[in-house]
């Protein structure tokens, strides 16, 4: 363990183990870290993912509506959602969710990726979802979305809240803005402004804003895998942090910080397709 | 229309320059029209304002002073709200209704702690990446900013929390690790545009030292986004403070905390609902409080065409 080296000389080697996959031994699981970030990512990584699906689907068609009808008894409606979404802390949500469609209404299962009496598809990606419609089991399918539904909705509300705003604060600036303007004034039908003309852009801050969720997702991940019981790589660095297992826990912040680089890079990606102006600065090499 | 918002922007600076010739209760009376002109605003001072006076206050205010800590009282554990407990008592007989005035305490203290801490440094690091922008000690500071916002604030927090032993005051230095950069950024910005008007030139040229440009010039013109970052910022930090303590890694018993009887009670939901429910209704009003009342402060250094 090089303990009696200086600490740069100790943290060159960590370095090396990172690239030649040493991550080192996790105590409480008594394996190499990789092995674990291995077993648990896709879990996590399947959540996250839902959560942000369903953080797109909501949050964007709610901030066009809002800013589109601004000012209007549909724009307080969502307005009022989205201080309440800021608000509410996740771990609340997630608790207030199982309660009440959980343990109450008996509609979704309250924790685990899948019931008892459903076998788990064979390993090919580590997520269940996508792992059963290769195999073309449908029945385990459907078991793991029913169980993404509540864990994956706790996680985006926050989400959700935040990109509604922004995207309907960009969506009332275009709205005042000359080309949109001209648009109405040649008589183009509302759905076409409102979808074509007005989305595109109001899609640039938000998307901004949505990939920094996303990647702090992982963190927020930590109550949300807590409460229902998530067998992913949230729940394993909370155990870590919880023993103190060093190695684990500077593999979870590694993992994060490289979701957090790759969210930011398919960000810019995803502006530059948005936006014509960045795409063409970059074409002419300013 | 080009030249229209060109005009629009000429005459908004000279209601600026108006602005400044007026006297300082006036400036002062139009920052308030700003405000109270969102009723919303309003309704988050007005919570706010409720929540410190309940936090300064609370061993006088609250029924069962002595409930805050180590108290026990197994007779009246696990009670419905009713007129002697307002919201019930939890699993060893405390009162919640108590509890929750001496939880504010602590919310209160980690987030005036957390932004005492990483505010002060990040806005300097943030002026002298600014002033000195394209210059070694602005890339330095800016990548050293880069690593910390790359991990996600829980989590950077819980890693810390976790690495030290779990107190109040080690969750309230995570939290703070975690925080500084984004002021930083924030200022960066704002200071290495302004660093090229024309009035932080003339500063130059009559002699001005650095320290007077980024303190009387800089800092001034970038205290509005600042302040309304403050702000919404009192939010997040008491929301993480409270996630901290859910996990165990923030305030341990029997210091009376919102994230941690929100935790304890969650065990008995939903038979005994009122454990964790008044607890998380509370960490909602001062969360939601902090947001109004920052938006308010966004209104009111907003130029107001909007």
């Amino acid at each position: 363990m090089h303990l009696n080296d200086p600490i740069f000389v100790q943290y060159f080697y960590w370095v090396q183990g990172i690239f030649t996959g040493d991550w080192g031994i996790a105590l409480f699981t008594q394996r190499n870290v990789l092995l674990d970030v291995q077993e648990f990512l896709p879990s996590t990584v399947e959540l996250i993912a839902v959560a942000a699906i369903i953080d797109l689907l909501i949050a964007v068609p709610l901030g066009l509506v809002a800013g589109r009808y601004a000012n209007s008894a549909v724009d307080n409606g969502v307005r009022i959602l989205s201080y309440i979404g800021i608000a509410i802390p996740s771990f609340v949500v997630a608790v207030l969710l199982q309660i009440s469609l959980g343990y109450g209404t008996h509609l979704f299962p309250i924790i685990g990726r899948l019931s008892q009496t459903t076998a788990p598809p064979p390993t090919i990606t580590g997520l269940y979802t996508i792992d059963s419609l290769l195999t073309g089991n449908f029945g385990a399918f459907g078991d793991a979305l029913w169980h993404l539904v509540l864990p994956a909705f706790a996680l985006a509300l926050g989400p959700i809240a935040q990109e509604a705003r922004i995207m309907r604060s960009a969506v009332v600036e275009n709205l005042h803005s000359d080309y949109t303007l001209s648009e109405i004034s040649h008589g183009l039908p509302e759905r076409t402004i409102a979808l074509k003309y007005l989305m595109k852009p109001s899609l640039i801050p938000t998307i901004t804003i949505y990939a920094l969720d996303i990647s702090a997702q992982i963190g927020n991940a930590f109550l949300i895998e807590l409460i229902f019981n998530w067998p992913g790589f949230s729940r394993y660095g909370l155990n870590a942090m919880l023993s103190k297992d060093l190695n684990a826990i500077v593999a979870v912040v590694l993992v994060a910080g490289i979701m957090f680089a790759v969210a930011n890079i398919l960000v810019d990606l995803v502006v530059g397709y948005l936006d014509p102006r960045i795409r063409l600065r970059g074409r002419s090499g300013e | 229309m080009g030249t229209l918002t060109h005009g629009l922007g000429c005459e908004g600076e000279a209601v600026n320059n108006l602005k400044s010739g007026r006297s300082l209760s006036e400036r002062y009376g139009r920052y308030w029209y700003k405000f109270r002109r969102n009723k919303l605003s309003i309704i988050g001072l007005a919570a706010i304002i409720a929540v410190i006076f309940i936090a300064l206050f609370a061993p006088w205010l609250s029924p069962y002073p002595s409930n805050a800590g180590l108290f026990v009282n197994f007779a009246a554990a696990g009670q419905a709200p009713s007129g002697t407990h307002v919201f019930g008592t939890e699993e060893i007989g405390r009162d919640i209704f108590s509890r929750i005035m001496f939880g504010f305490q602590y919310s209160l203290m980690l987030m005036v702690v957390v932004l005492s801490i990483s505010v002060a440094p990040g806005v300097i690091l943030g002026l002298i990446a600014g002033y000195y922008n394209g210059r070694g000690i602005s890339v330095v500071i800016m990548r050293l900013a880069d690593v910390f916002v790359a991990v996600p604030p829980l989590l950077l927090a819980l890693s810390v929390a976790s690495v030290l032993t779990p107190s109040a005051v080690n969750a309230m230095l995570a939290v703070s690790l975690a925080w500084w950069p984004w002021y930083t950024r924030l200022v960066y910005s704002s200071s290495s545009s302004i660093r090229n008007e024309d009035y932080v030139r003339a500063a130059e040229l009559v002699g001005a030292s650095r320290w007077h440009i980024m303190f009387k010039e800089i800092l001034p013109n970038s205290l509005g986004s600042i302040l309304t970052k403050v702000t919404l910022d009192c939010g997040w930090v008491i929301l993480i403070g409270a996630s901290l303590s859910y996990v165990g890694l923030g305030a341990q018993a029997p210091t009376p905390d919102l994230g941690t009887m929100i935790a304890e009670g969650a065990a008995y939901l939903p038979a005994q609902w009122w454990i964790s429910i008044f607890p998380a209704f509370a960490i909602v009003v001062v969360i939601l409080g902090f947001n109004l009342l920052g938006d308010g402060i966004n209104d009111m250094f907003s130029s107001g065409i909007s």
